[in-house]
């Protein structure tokens, strides 16, 4: 197998720099990103069946929100706070990948 | 009517039932470019050697208009043979008959030479080639994989197990393999997922070739699922025949002795180091500069190359390998480092390989990703199969070992038998530059140039603490060497401890963190 890794850059494991290469895997990950209380992304790739509510909607904890099928399954997404439903983003039919951006809450 | 008609009678039968899914299916599987299943077993196997059995078995199905058709030897050929003079057990799925398909007596197959090869203490190799459950004998063929799991679990660590993917092996099929000791991949042949890209596009939209779900560059370099890659089936026969000429035939033997050689190296191990701990170079340089004939074979050269494992003979005797590579990733131990080092370990302690550590590695990958992706249950993987293995342990610390990792690379503390220490080692808790930061904080920041005092106290640590003789005044340390004498101890060290018995208490089994 042909190499396909980088050249040789700085690597810092602790205090000391180490000159060394990258695996495309190590290059290839994604940086981490604090979760988002406003946001409702997508457990799980599916598609969306049903919305239960719309704009503006005042919900309390533990109602739900909307139906993504998935896995022959039809999961419900519940709110996870008393709040209101500030926007939805995407449309009932459409299906959407997994940790995508469905519907914006607020407190 | 004379015995010549029987015997003409079934050489006629052979000669139909061994063409497996007949011309026109052989072509087509040649221009896909592979071999057809009777000829891999020929070209792995010594000459002459291949003795089969179950020639005349034919499928059970009866539903679907199953029950006309005729399926030669149901889709597999099972046998036994010799490779270098070592017998062994094969099964070869036959993509021409049938797409290979598992049914319920292809499964009894596959299981028969699986319970032979287990009573007989051979090796067992395994060629897959199979679109997967013979979905008109339904729940039969569930069963004859779940029997195939079971089997493989039942003689893991009592007979080496060989898998070797030559086409489809999909859905659960995969978990034959996934459970033997190593998987064998050829480039552009090799396909192995649990959901192909078909379902994967209809449930999810998201589209990828086969290739690039599982072809062997992905399962060699990303999930190192497979731990030999070929560009040819060819190559990946000479792979194994030279796997099975390390390996011993059951856990009850050693590996086959050589032999010795001495390595074809010229020039001095120490030039291969540089003397700046902070420029990297390729450990495996060092192990060529030990091994007899300076033949190392590198198992999953690809996947998590931050460490390198292999075998090598020393003295002709068959011995693992595990070293940091700090040509990559400065060596250090992540997820999938410490899963690959942890279960070539358990391998050689099952199978009576020692197993001979090189250190070089500043401590565990850090980062977001790793912590959750469970660096700490990965990490004591590590731990746990260097503390289990009872076959000789010997570590050679070339440089830096540091914190968690100079505990986990075989330290005398988990029982490590051997423990040598070139003069370049640093054993201690970080690096300098970490350790002065935190020990010297108040000195350096109260100094008037507060730069200039850290490197004086980085030098300082660095004259106290990173060398080998700390360690060495404790005794962790047995013996801090020249470079040059390295193989010269190794093989002393393997010498005497041929008959090493280390006993453990009895137990069913441990709980190690998979």
């Amino acid at each position: 197998m042909e190499e396909k890794k980088l050249e040789l850059v700085d690597f810092a494991v602790t205090a000391r720099k180490y000159k060394t290469l990258l695996t495309i895997k190590y290059a290839n990950r994604k940086p981490y990103e604090a979760p988002n209380p406003f946001e409702i992304r997508s457990h799980i790739p599916g598609t969306i069946v049903k919305f239960m509510v719309k704009e503006g909607d005042r919900v309390k904890e533990g109602e739900v929100l909307l139906i993504l099928e998935a896995m022959k399954m039809m999961n419900k997404v519940l709110m996870p706070y008393d709040g209101k439903v500030t926007k939805i983003m995407v449309a009932e039919g459409q299906r959407v990948p997994k940790n995508h951006l469905i519907v914006e809450i607020s407190e | 009517m004379s015995l010549k008609k029987h015997i003409l009678d079934l050489r006629k039968r052979r000669e139909k039932v061994q063409l497996g899914g007949g011309e026109k299916a052989i072509e087509k599987q040649m221009a896909m470019g592979k071999m057809t299943a009777r000829s891999r077993i020929l070209a792995l196997l010594d000459n002459d050697s291949f003795t089969e059995y179950d020639l005349f078995v034919e499928h059970e199905a009866r539903d679907f208009g199953m029950d006309k058709k005729e399926l030669h030897g149901d889709g597999v050929i099972i046998g036994t043979g010799t490779i270098y003079g070592a017998p062994v057990a094969i099964f070869a799925q036959d993509f021409t008959v049938a797409g290979g398909s598992l049914g319920l007596m292809h499964a009894r197959k596959i299981t028969k030479i699986m319970d032979h090869a287990l009573k007989m203490r051979m090796p067992l190799i395994g060629i897959n080639d199979s679109g997967g459950a013979r979905i008109q004998e339904g729940v039969n063929s569930l069963a004859g994989y779940g029997e195939i799991f079971y089997r493989n679990t039942i003689a893991s660590g009592v007979i080496p197990q060989i898998s070797v993917i030559l086409g489809p092996c999909a859905g659960g099929a995969v978990y034959s393999p996934a459970l033997t000791d190593f998987v064998f991949m050829v480039d552009q042949i090799s396909k192995m997922f649990i959901t192909g890209p078909s379902v994967i596009k209809t449930v999810l939209g998201e589209e990828i070739s086969m290739e690039e779900l599982g072809g062997a560059r992905v399962h060699a370099e990303i999930t190192g699922n497979a731990h030999f890659f070929a560009s040819s089936e060819l190559e990946c026969f000479e792979q194994i025949k030279k796997l099975i000429s390390f390996i011993p035939w059951n856990n009850t033997q050693k590996a086959k002795v050589f032999p010795p050689k001495e390595p074809k190296f010229n020039g001095k191990i120490e030039d291969i180091i540089p003397s700046d701990p902070k420029q990297p170079y390729d450990v495996r340089d060092v192990i060529k500069a030990i091994v007899d004939d300076s033949d190392f074979f590198e198992i999953q050269e690809f996947f998590a190359p931050n460490i390198v494992i292999g075998f090598g003979r020393m003295n002709g005797q068959t011995t693992g390998f595990v070293a940091n590579q700090p040509l990559v990733l400065a060596g250090v131990l992540d997820c999938d480092s410490s899963d690959k080092a942890a279960r070539f370990i358990r391998y050689c302690n099952a199978f009576n390989i020692p197993i001979i550590t090189l250190e070089d590695m500043p401590g565990y990958l850090p980062g977001v990703d790793q912590e959750h992706a469970g660096v700490i249950r990965h990490g004591a993987k590590v731990l746990y199969a260097y503390s289990e293995a009872s076959v000789p342990k010997i570590t050679v610390i070339l440089r830096k070992a540091y914190g968690g990792g100079y505990i986990a690379m075989n330290s005398r503390h988990l029982g490590a038998d051997f423990m040598f220490a070139w003069p370049t080692a640093e054993i201690a808790v970080m690096g300098p530059e970490g350790a002065a930061n935190i020990i010297f904080k108040k000195e350096i920041e109260e100094a008037e140039d507060p730069d200039k005092m850290r490197e004086v106290k980085v030098q300082e640590y660095i004259e106290r603490f990173a060398n080998p003789y700390v360690a060495a005044a404790k005794g962790y340390i047995d013996s801090v060497i020249e470079p040059e004498e390295t193989r010269k101890l190794l093989l002393h060290a393997i010498e005497v401890s041929s008959n090493k018995i280390d006993q453990r208490p009895f137990k069913k089994h441990g709980i190690p963190p998979f």
